[in-house]
């Protein structure tokens, strides 16, 4: 059988940054795969930008836990999404997200996971995001209002094809 | 080595892309309440589905999803869920019951046009004719409404046979036909 799990593309900042872009994306695949692994030291949060659409056109759902509490946010009407739950530290975070039917011609759902600890404080959170758009994905934007990822935060696009 | 790492991290990596393959997809028709993945192959080491859900129906926003193997319909499943529905987060177990949830199914009311249910599923040592059988679910349904009705779910199943798993097979709760927006792909990963 063909593989079907692709790397299509991949970054690793060679200085801070505050965003990381992956464009041209094809309608190869049947659903997408973001992974991110990146330190801050201005307490940066990530957020998922699409095809870089900058209106409120996102909502989510979260369930996190943070320290000994567990509990769920909700935003409607939003714009684009924060995955992370607590601001990006000096250590590392990592976060994958998953968007599902990407090419399709539905709004577009996604789900993510981010591991945040910091050595005393720090969650673990997972999410459901919608988009609001029936265009296909072609970009995805990784970034940050105001602060910046550390050089050596890498980000990897994957492309997951169905038979 | 980078997807291996990654692979070690996160819920649903394949641990290198060689060994990732599609085995068959499924799409629903709007007349089947419900949608199954058969002649699974015993040749893989774990399962993996990845898949959007709809069903029909109005005037409500979400049903439950259910999921069994090689049709069995007894009390042979076990399941624990934790679910944050945008206001709190909750667990419950349950023993002895007939099938595994896998989180909330959207409705087709108008209110929900366009927007569908995502769900990843992992099955591991499927093939096994000596271990009961683990599941591992993560889903999640978004309205852009403020409801409790939408959740993030994270899951585990446990079927209660030594039977090596052949079929798949979804439903929801109050027997929803599943729409052409039901995509379900099954994926094997090597060993």
């Amino acid at each position: 059988m063909a593989t079907t799990y692709d790397k299509i593309a991949s970054t690793t900042l060679g200085s801070a940054s505050s965003s990381i872009t992956f464009s041209s994306i094809a309608a190869t695949y049947t659903d997408l795969r973001v992974t991110f692994v990146g330190a801050s030291t201005g307490g940066a949060n990530l957020r998922l930008q699409l095809n870089a659409d900058t209106g409120t056109n996102y909502s989510k759902t979260n369930l996190y836990g943070r320290g000994a509490t567990a509990d769920s946010a909700r935003s409607t009407n939003f714009g684009p999404i924060y995955i992370a739950d607590d601001g990006i530290t000096s250590t590392p975070h990592f976060y994958a997200i998953d968007l599902f039917s990407y090419a399709g011609s539905t709004y577009k759902t996604f789900l993510w996971e981010g591991s945040e600890d910091n050595n005393g404080s720090g969650s673990v959170v997972r999410g459901v995001g919608l988009w609001r758009n029936t265009a296909a994905i072609t970009s995805v934007i990784l970034y940050d209002n105001g602060n910046t990822f550390n050089s050596g935060t890498t980000a990897t696009l994957y492309g997951i094809k169905a038979a | 080595m980078l997807n291996t790492l990654l692979g070690t991290l996160s819920e649903g990596v394949a641990a290198s892309t060689s060994s990732y393959e599609s085995i068959a997809t499924a799409t629903g028709t709007g007349s089947s309440a419900t949608i199954s993945v058969s002649s699974i192959p015993s040749t893989y080491a774990s399962l993996q589905v990845r898949a959007t859900f709809k069903a029909t129906g109005t005037g409500f926003y979400v049903d439950d999803l259910l999921l069994r193997f090689n049709s069995d319909t007894g009390s042979n499943y076990t399941k624990h869920s934790l679910q944050g529905n945008g206001s709190t987060a909750t667990a419950v177990g349950t023993a002895s019951t007939t099938s595994i949830d896998c989180g909330r199914i959207l409705s087709s009311d108008a209110a929900l046009a366009n927007m569908t249910t995502t769900v990843i599923i992992d099955i591991h040592d499927y093939a096994s004719t000596t271990k009961y059988k683990t599941v591992r679910i993560f889903s999640g349904d978004e309205g852009n409404i403020s409801n409790t009705s939408f959740r993030v779910f994270l899951a585990s199943g446990l079927w209660q046979s030594t039977s090596a798993i052949t079929s798949l097979t979804f439903s929801t709760d109050a027997a929803l036909n599943f729409t052409s927006a039901t995509q379900v792909a099954l994926y094997g990963i090597k060993g």
